[in-house]
């Protein structure tokens, strides 16, 4: 059965040659949705990891154990918790936000949240201890210093950031529960494919997953000639 | 480094506030938004992008999105207010929504039948029995050998599994405890492609309305066994919310939807819908007439007529 899969070849070079406006309108939104909250998510998760990692306090352990379950959080379920807290029935129902790309932003940030904190405090531990010391003994300020050991986590941190936008841009459940799948508004490459393999659709579904891949890897090289000097 | 990483932030930053207002303006753009969730038939068939176009094409002031499920579903996105108006399919929950003052009122615009689909060799042979007798013999041979004959079900509180469940006790059969358990019947929790879809790899049977079973056809090599039969009919109706139950409900464009699907305008795309692309109407069109009660399919014939 390889005919669907050299057929959705032909259609995504096709699709990607001719500019489809649809596939071109779907794949700007689900860039913006992904990278709006990837970016959401280190903003805030890159602080907080830091802040958990240089101060000492009871249930520190904990606290990282839970961060670290929650990495395999089912995208459904944190999906199921912002459609709640979304729905006009919910706590910010008034704000009008469930099936809104805004929405999703929320859901997919709070969905890669967990990673961006947990991969800080990693990269943040990974740097030796000795760095510290020597920033330290060389009259550096806490801020100084502080400064110092994330330079010399930033590999790390990149490498948790494309790990965040690979988990926002590839998720189905959030961007499904809390997007409705509106044709226009709040469709992503992902709920296109599986909307359109339910059509029966197998092709336009290849095709979609191909470009899908592209940008990650287009992302990815972008990311990484930020991370080289 | 340092500067190389904050000019890309900044950038990244720009870049999104500029595709934001892009995504946004497209469908925004001063416009009132009337919020639909769908029954996954007249979504997946393609009906609705031909309804939705044309509504807004006469009311350019309304921008109409889709949010298409079950018909569980969406009464549940009614109940919270997260939806203006649905368009469902079980007639029994409906009549219960506008009973708890939920929905204003039930509009039937639409109706076709639930087909039996089942592999062509038809191993349980329930060709041209009526709906419960041929539930009833699946269920037989069944027991007798799961293997052959097996039934996929949605299961998933959608209006085709509220039919089929309805036709499984007309069938003098316990749902709960003979049925679901059975080794020779498949939940499959999705929509009604993809059902279809499971039916064909497992040579199975399983119930579909027609709309959905007619534009799969010749992705599948299943066959519609039973076409004929009163417990089959299936019909769609447009509820809009009640705003006195949800304030925050666009019920002036919910009413203008419901206007236009029982306009002749609206009847009219009904009824030729899928005619150009499948050979036949996959929706017949009520056309003012009443909500039609037990029907043969013999409707096809005239409406193909009508709408050539």
């Amino acid at each position: 059965m390889l005919s669907p899969v050299i057929d959705g070849i032909y259609q995504a070079i096709n699709l990607i040659i001719t500019l489809d406006p649809e596939m071109v309108e779907i794949t700007l939104r689900t860039l913006y949705i992904s990278l709006s909250s990837t970016l959401v998510a280190t903003l805030i998760g890159v602080p907080l990891g830091g802040l958990i990692h240089f101060k000492a306090f009871k249930g520190k352990r904990g606290l990282i154990n839970m961060i670290q379950t929650l990495y395999s959080v089912p995208t459904v379920l944190v999906g199921l918790f912002v459609f709640l807290l979304l729905s006009r029935s919910g706590i910010f129902g008034g704000f009008n936000l469930l099936f809104t790309p805004t929405g999703m932003v929320i859901g997919q940030s709070v969905l890669i949240l967990p990673l961006l904190v947990g991969f800080t405090i990693n990269s943040l531990s990974g740097v030796q201890k000795n760095i510290e010391d020597l920033a330290l003994s060389l009259g550096a300020s806490d801020f100084q210093t502080i400064y110092t050991i994330m330079k010399e986590a930033r590999y790390a941190l990149i490498g948790a950031i494309i790990l965040g936008f690979g988990r926002a841009i590839s998720e189905v459940g959030v961007a499904l529960l809390i997007g409705g799948n509106i044709r226009g508004f709040t469709r992503v490459i992902t709920t296109t494919i599986s909307l359109e393999t339910s059509k029966g659709n197998i092709a336009l579904s290849i095709a979609l997953g191909i470009i899908l891949l592209v940008i990650a890897l287009i992302i990815n090289l972008i990311l990484n000639y930020i991370q080289e000097k | 480094m340092n500067n190389r990483l904050l000019a890309a932030v900044i950038i990244l930053i720009v870049v999104l506030l500029g595709v934001g207002t892009y995504v946004y303006s497209g469908a925004m753009d001063g416009k009132e938004v009337l919020v639909v969730a769908t029954t996954t038939s007249l979504e997946d068939t393609g009906l609705l992008e031909e309804i939705e176009a044309a509504f807004e094409a006469k009311y350019p002031n309304i921008d109409m999105q889709v949010i298409s499920g079950g018909t569980g579903i969406a009464i549940e996105y009614g109940k919270n207010g997260d939806v203006d108006i649905i368009l469902v399919h079980d007639k029994t929950r409906e009549e219960e929504l506008i009973e708890d003052g939920i929905g204003t009122k039930r509009n039937p615009f639409a109706y076709n039948y639930f087909y039996i689909v089942g592999p062509s060799s038809d191993p349980a042979g329930i060709k041209g029995m009526d709906a419960s007798e041929a539930f009833e013999k699946i269920q037989e041979e069944g027991e007798k050998d799961p293997e052959a004959v097996e039934f996929i079900s949605r299961g998933d509180d959608s209006g085709t599994h509220s039919r089929e469940k309805k036709i499984w006790k007309a069938a003098g059969l316990d749902y709960n405890n003979t049925v679901q358990n059975a080794p020779w019947y498949v939940e499959s929790g999705k929509g009604m492609g993809d059902t279809l879809t499971i039916a064909d790899e497992k040579q199975a049977y399983t119930i579909s309305d027609s709309g959905t079973f007619l534009a799969f056809k010749d992705k599948i090599s299943l066959e519609a066994l039973i076409t004929e039969s009163p417990d089959l009919l299936n019909v769609y109706s447009a509820i809009p919310m009640n705003p006195d139950k949800v304030p925050t409900t666009n019920n002036d464009a919910a009413n203008k939807l419901v206007e236009f699907l029982l306009s002749s305008e609206g009847q009219k795309i009904i009824a030729e819908f899928g005619v150009e692309e499948y050979g036949q109407n996959l929706f017949t069109a009520l056309n003012g007439g009443p909500e039609p009660t037990a029907l043969f399919s013999s409707f096809l014939v005239g409406q193909s007529e009508l709408a050539a």
